[in-house]
């Protein structure tokens, strides 16, 4: 392994994108910092800039206004970046499946910018802290 | 200069206390900035190598320019401000470890390196052509306009308390780190404004105005990514030793030749350290009109009143006021 992946693998900073969440998993991803969770012990901290992240939290399916928004965000992301689809609407559009607002889910729209992107899935409406650690720590182990 | 002095000063500057010492040693003190961080919030923290992760990580990462950016002044900012941290901390701890051979007005020159980080983070902030980034450069230069005066007034407290102890100005780092003036009224006013400009200067809670991750989404260091954010965060990290080593010199006595006076060196450091960390976790960020209200009319006419404490006990020699 190299010492890039190794250092990643140590230090994961996310930016939180919502791209039409409910609000309820942008809830649950910040109780992940919270000191019952404390996601700090494994050097993951939230960052204000798509510049600082080594991966994008999105949560909530992608509508119409947001997707621009977060191809832009993905592609100003300093590569390597992991994007996670946190919640049943960012991996499958959940109760949102048919509704005319919406694009598609995140892989899609992260697709057609990137086909080689790495995405990981954390399902649940919403997702527990447990279950996103689960994810990232998954996610992490399959760099 | 023989080859003896060219080896030797080159691991003054590399080594011991310059490059490689300086930044284990600002690593370290990131780490107990967070780690103390956690303890006051019931929080486990990060283990004692997490910011040398951070900055490796960074490291190997892509480094991204912004198209509309000035880019040639994008990329030099964070390596003039690296630097110009590194000097100062070279320079003080030569002031510190070697008091006998100082040169006459190092700390002029530590007083001009400490401006150099501030300057290089509004270059860099202005070369990255987002407005964010514009928003955090002009609010680090108020704060630069705001913390200044009350630093340079606290600096010659701890002068004229120096002029009574001594004969001659002691204007080297050596001479200041003989004596203690925080043990008087008017040393331990500038002591504890002097604390509060360099959590200003290292842009910590309540003074984070220019960085503000929450409103304006990390100001000045928007724009940067990899190996150049690295250079930030070691500019950061080499200050968050430098500037506490500032005012432990020039107020708390600086370091000893003995190994005594090491240890109590060391303690000093780490005391100012939790002080500034204390103060980071118990305030709300105050907005730059109040910082510089805060700096300008209340530091500003209480530092005054030191200086003419200290040079009334001066006159009189009254050593506690």
């Amino acid at each position: 392994m190299s010492w890039k992946r190794w250092s990643l693998k140590r230090s994961p900073w996310v930016f939180h994108v919502n791209t039409g969440a409910c609000n309820n998993c942008d809830i649950e991803v910040v109780d992940c910092l919270t000191p019952r969770f404390d996601v700090e012990r494994f050097g993951i901290k939230l960052v204000g800039s798509p510049r600082h992240a080594d991966a994008l939290l999105v949560t909530g399916g992608v509508t119409r206004q947001a997707a621009p928004r977060l191809i832009r965000a993905y592609q100003q992301a300093p590569k390597p970046c992991v994007v996670f689809a946190i919640g049943a609407c960012a991996c499958d559009l959940g109760i949102f499946h048919s509704g005319y607002h919406m694009v598609g889910p995140v892989d899609k729209i992260i697709r057609e910018v990137d086909p080689h992107a790495i995405i990981a899935y954390v399902p649940g409406c919403p997702p527990k802290p447990e279950a996103m650690i689960s994810g990232v720590v998954r996610a992490l182990a399959a760099l | 200069m023989t080859m003896n002095e060219i080896l030797h000063n080159l691991f003054v500057m590399l080594v011991f206390p310059g490059l490689l010492f300086s930044v284990a040693c600002g690593l370290l003190a990131v780490w107990i900035v967070r780690k103390v961080t956690a303890l006051i919030h019931h929080r486990i923290g990060p283990p004692p190598a997490q910011p040398l992760y951070d900055v490796l990580k960074l490291l190997g990462k892509e480094t991204l320019i912004p198209e509309a950016g000035q880019k040639v002044v994008f990329v030099l900012a964070p390596m003039l401000g690296f630097a110009g941290s590194l000097v100062l901390a070279t320079l003080l701890w030569r002031g510190n470890l070697r008091p006998g051979q100082p040169f006459l007005g190092d700390v002029i020159g530590a007083v001009y390196l400490m401006a150099i980080p501030s300057l290089a983070l509004i270059l860099g902030g202005s070369a990255s052509a987002s407005p964010h980034a514009a928003i955090g450069t002009s609010r680090e230069i108020k704060l630069v306009i705001s913390y200044e005066l009350a630093l340079v007034l606290a600096l010659i407290v701890a002068l004229i308390k120096g002029v009574g102890a001594g004969a001659t100005l002691p204007l080297s780092l050596g001479a200041m780190a003989a004596q203690t003036p925080v043990w008087s009224v008017s040393g331990m006013l500038a002591f504890l404004i002097s604390v509060l400009c360099v959590q200003a200067k290292l842009g910590l809670v309540p003074f984070d105005i220019a960085e503000a991750e929450t409103e304006i989404a990390g100001g000045v260091l928007i724009e940067y990514s990899g190996p150049l954010l690295a250079l930030w965060q070691l500019m950061q990290a080499v200050c968050l030793v430098a500037l506490p080593l500032f005012v432990v010199t020039v107020f708390l006595g600086g370091f000893g030749h003995t190994a005594a006076g090491m240890a109590g060196g060391v303690g000093k450091l780490v005391l100012v350290l939790v002080l500034l960390i204390l103060i980071k976790n118990t305030n709300p960020r105050v907005r730059i009109d109040q910082a510089m209200k805060f700096f300008w009319f209340l530091c500003g006419p209480v530092l005054l009143a030191a200086i003419a404490l200290a040079m009334i006990g001066r006159a009189r020699g009254i050593g506690w006021l």
